[in-house]
């Protein structure tokens, strides 16, 4: 006695379930990016991409590496604090020395306005000026040098 | 047949060693060259930032340093950080008046218009906060943002789709579209500077040391004593994000 008649429709279901299985799994190959989920539901290579981005600004110390004069003038100055890069503006490329990329000079008092106007927000303890009533039409540089902002 | 037994085996254990071989070939090829000598370890880092209240004058430095790092669109409604000024009414304290006009990227103005006289004024730098259970990567229905296993939370923006779940999900609003990839955008607490061993430019432009980093991994780094003696709050607690910005001095009013 055969136990199946018709035998056939099961073969053919399963050869259809098998070409679906095979599909998806090609799929998922083709479709999945290499690096996903070796870390988590990401790509990992992802990290790298981030990772790779170049730097702007280049650093406190990039900067220390050859203006010696400058870190010592302001190492007794109330400017210290402040790394190059703020007052500057972004120099990696000059200092990678890939570039002749010289830093413009900063203008001066609409850069130190930015920190010293008197502004309502501001700490009380934090020096401000009114910068009509301190200095008129005249520029800060005038009277106090940046990198050492005491009057001598 | 002349071929011995030995003869069988010493051919059987060349084809042996050389099978290893080509497998060990193979897997180096599929690996792909190994990644370049690199000391940084995300095992042994967990990212936050610090950010002290008291010390912000809201000079905007931080939010001129970061678009020029991070090439962030120019226009003054896409922001990877922004500095927010809020005045406390003391009749009124549970709505505080708060503008950020270009995000802070020039400073603020030196008063309020209409003079406010009564009450208190302080500015609040708001970014990414890194959460560890973060809602805008449990969102994401491809994964294309995650929180990396030293706790910063990255787009992948090769795989964005752009569907912008992920923006409004953020409940600190760090979130935007950029409108030259329609991908998402956001702090990405400078990965490519803080794995290098640099500060983020944010921090690195700070004129007051309002902004820093800390590695909360790291037993040296000077945060932990900055904790021991402050009292921390983040923004938007009950949301239980996990959020890793914290702040030092900050207003109840601050939301």
């Amino acid at each position: 006695m055969k136990r199946f008649k018709d035998i056939e429709h099961l073969v053919r279901l399963a050869a259809l379930f098998v070409t679906g299985v095979l599909v998806f799994l090609i799929a998922r190959v083709e479709l999945v990016p290499a690096t996903f989920g070796a870390l988590g539901h990401y790509r990992a290579a992802a990290i790298d991409d981030v990772r790779a981005r170049p730097l702007v600004h280049a650093g406190q110390a990039a900067c220390a590496e050859c203006h010696v004069d400058v870190v010592e003038l302001r190492a007794r100055a109330r400017h210290k604090g402040i790394a190059c890069e703020s007052c500057h503006g972004p120099l990696a490329a000059h200092a990678n020395g890939t570039t002749d990329a010289k830093p413009a000079r900063p203008v001066a008092t609409p850069l130190c306005t930015h920190c010293h106007a008197a502004n309502t927000g501001k700490p009380k303890r934090y020096p401000t000026v009114d910068i009509r009533e301190h200095a008129g039409g005249e520029s800060c540089v005038t009277c106090h040098k940046p990198h050492d902002p005491r009057i001598l | 047949m002349d071929r011995t037994r030995r003869d069988f085996l010493i051919l059987g254990g060349k084809m042996f060693v050389m099978t290893s071989v080509a497998a060990a070939a193979l897997e180096h090829v599929i690996a792909g060259t190994p990644e370049k000598a690199d000391s940084y370890r995300t095992a042994d880092h967990w990212w936050a930032m610090l950010i002290d209240v008291e010390k912000c004058i809201g000079s905007g430095h931080c939010v001129r340093a970061c678009k020029l790092e991070n090439n962030v669109v120019d226009e003054p409604f896409y922001f990877r950080t922004w500095v927010e000024r809020y005045h406390v009414d003391p009749l009124d304290m549970d709505h505080p008046a708060v503008d950020s006009p270009d995000g802070g990227i020039g400073g603020f103005p030196e008063t309020y218009p209409d003079g406010r006289s009564r009450g208190k004024t302080f500015f609040v730098p708001k970014m990414c906060n890194h959460c560890a259970d973060s809602p805008c990567t449990q969102v994401c229905p491809v994964g294309a943002t995650f929180r990396t296993n030293d706790g910063v939370v990255l787009i992948d923006k090769e795989y964005c789709l752009g569907c912008r779940y992920c923006v409004q999900a953020c409940p600190y609003g760090c979130r935007y579209i950029d409108p030259r990839t329609n991908t998402a955008d956001k702090c990405t607490l400078c990965y490519h500077r803080i794995t290098r061993g640099l500060p983020p430019a944010c921090c690195e432009a700070c004129p007051t040391g309002a902004r820093q980093i800390a590695d909360l991994k790291n037993p040296q780094d000077p945060v932990h004593e900055f904790l021991r003696g402050h009292q921390i709050q983040i923004l938007k607690p009950q949301m239980a994000t996990g959020a890793k910005v914290y702040y030092n001095g900050l207003d109840g009013s601050v939301r």
